[in-house]
């Protein structure tokens, strides 16, 4: 073997090939290059281990707050009772492996002019490339009266897994045998199109089960089902009919916590269990390269640079999307991949990838065993100057079925070790 | 016998892959075509190397470079009937795209 390969090293492939025959050597030699990582989500964790494993030449740190990941895929099965919060919970002990360094803290500040992060505890990291991935921060203040119940522990969103997914799962138990629950859904772009919609699917099969006197309604502040309509209306019809209710154009505008009264644009409406999934924006440590509606990160699609500054990189849900990008695990992950090759070849003096293709699959539970998917391929067009979905790519599930249900899991299983593992 | 024959055919992929890029841009130094590997790495979201014990989800890394490519035009075109995703997602790609990361995940070692 050791012969066949130093034959095939004189035939001209060059020493670095030997990294392709999984042999990579440790370097002691100075990095070429320092990346700061900022939000350990299925984005940045994804960037984080690529940039080592294709280039471990570079130096990489990724700043998270949070000990342990907490797979927002899956939580919806949480909720409904058919997973443990422990079966998400994943830890970055993993990415060690890979001479990621990871920093528990708090990125506070980006110093653009010193090219520099500030963390909680005072010290700063210097980069020559940053990445940002620090996904969406909740604008509470949108709706009057709701940061009130939100902090009380009355009304969660549980919209980022973790403690409120538990908490809300608690709350679900507690609700009586005929008790109203209601699922508010922002006006989109939000983090993971069709994510309220599987909520409320599977937590229909949860109250068909052990409340069926109970109803969900949802108010939806988007003029129609955002994602997989035809497919979630056949299986709220098919599987728990009289349970759904969905309202349309239903947008809370105010919330009082003293009556659990939603005040909706014409009307108000009230339930004995609100979740209210509140308006998005970029995370706040992204504010400073925020360009889009005040909102969201214009990024350049083919290295996903910031439109505002330069060397800083932005992926995942904090970005303006392409269109029918969807905010997605799938996709930040993907993306996180092209930032990797980008950054790369910025450090390395190689040329960019001047033409990616991303490709996006979401699956969403319609019950605790039958899933629907929708799947796009997104392709930078020269002449539009994006990313555009690949005519005659992509498409929905024809029907919702089991073999998707044991490929979801897969999924997930699979994407939490491709960022993590 | 059987890890040296796929030793010397992952082997020869990498040679294959190493001297097919030529003006195919773009490359490292090193010949890995750059391009085929990150949407090989696209197909690792669902079909991951690492941390995989046994899946519904077939893995794909270290496999032969045309049986790969033939099994993402059959996609592509139709010919798979239990499909459920990938013959949409193929279609996002040109013939000559998969072939090259169907070389690229060849290359790659058996997980």
């Amino acid at each position: 073997m050791s012969m066949q390969r130093r034959q095939l090293l004189g035939a001209g492939l060059g020493g670095a090939s030997l990294a392709l025959l999984g042999c990579a050597s440790v370097s002691t030699n100075p990095p070429i290059g320092r990346v700061v990582v900022v939000g350990g989500g299925f984005g940045g964790a994804t960037a984080a281990k690529y940039i080592r494993k294709w280039e471990p030449r570079i130096d990489v740190t990724l700043v998270e707050r949070n000990e342990t990941f907490v797979s927002c895929p899956i939580s919806n099965l949480v909720l409904a009772g058919k997973r443990r919060i422990e079966d998400i919970t994943l830890p970055y002990s993993g990415l060690g492996r890979y001479g990621v360094k990871v920093v528990r803290d708090e990125a506070t500040a980006i110093d653009i002019d010193r090219k520099q992060v500030r963390l909680a505890r005072g010290d700063t990291l210097p980069y020559d490339r940053l990445i940002v991935a620090p996904g969406v921060d909740f604008r509470f203040d949108q709706v009057p009266g709701l940061a009130a119940a939100e902090s009380s522990g009355r009304v969660l969103h549980a919209w980022k897994a973790g403690a409120q997914t538990v908490a809300l799962r608690r709350q679900l138990e507690a609700l009586p045998d005929g008790g109203v629950f209601a699922i508010a859904i922002p006006k989109a772009p939000y983090r993971c199109p069709p994510g309220p919609y599987e909520r409320a699917s599977v937590l229909a099969q949860y109250f068909k089960a052990t409340k069926p006197r109970s109803k969900i309604v949802i108010l939806d502040a988007n003029p129609d089902i955002v994602s997989k309509k035809a497919l979630f209306l056949k299986a709220w019809n098919e599987l728990y009919p009289g349970i759904i209710e969905y309202r349309p154009n239903s947008e809370v505008v105010e919330f009082d916590a003293s009556s659990n009264v939603a005040r909706l644009e014409v009307e108000d409406f009230k339930a004995d269990l609100f979740n209210i999934i509140p308006p998005q924006q970029a995370g706040r440590i992204a504010e400073p390269l925020i360009s889009v509606d005040k909102r969201w990160v214009g990024v350049e699609f083919q290295t996903f640079e910031s439109t505002k500054v330069p060397a800083v990189h932005v992926i995942g849900d904090a970005i303006s999307a392409a269109p029918a990008m969807p905010k997605s695990a799938f996709m930040a992950n993907n993306q996180g991949k092209v930032v990797a090759d980008a950054v790369i070849a910025r450090l390395t003096g190689q040329p960019i990838d001047e033409a990616p293709i991303l490709a996006n699959t979401c699956y969403s539970f319609v019950s605790d065993t039958d899933v629907v998917h929708v799947a796009s391929v997104h392709k930078w067009d020269a002449v539009q100057k994006t990313l555009v979905v690949v005519p005659g790519s992509g498409g929905l599930s024809s029907a919702r079925n089991e073999q998707e249900g044991r490929y979801a899991l897969a999924w997930a299983r699979s994407i939490w070790a491709d960022a993590l593992a | 016998m059987k890890k040296r024959s796929s030793r010397s055919r992952r082997l020869c992929a990498t040679v294959c892959a190493a001297l097919s890029v030529g003006s195919v841009p773009p490359a490292t130094a090193q010949g890995v075509d750059r391009q085929a590997r990150v949407w090989a790495a696209t197909c690792a979201v669902c079909h991951s190397a690492e941390g995989r014990a046994q899946s519904a989800i077939p893995a794909i890394a270290g496999r032969d470079a045309e049986v790969l490519y033939r099994t993402l035009l059959e996609f592509k075109n139709n010919q798979r009937p239990a499909a459920t995703v990938m013959h949409q997602l193929s279609k996002g790609y040109a013939d000559d795209e998969l072939r090259r990361v169907a070389q690229y995940l060849a290359a790659q070692p058996l997980p």
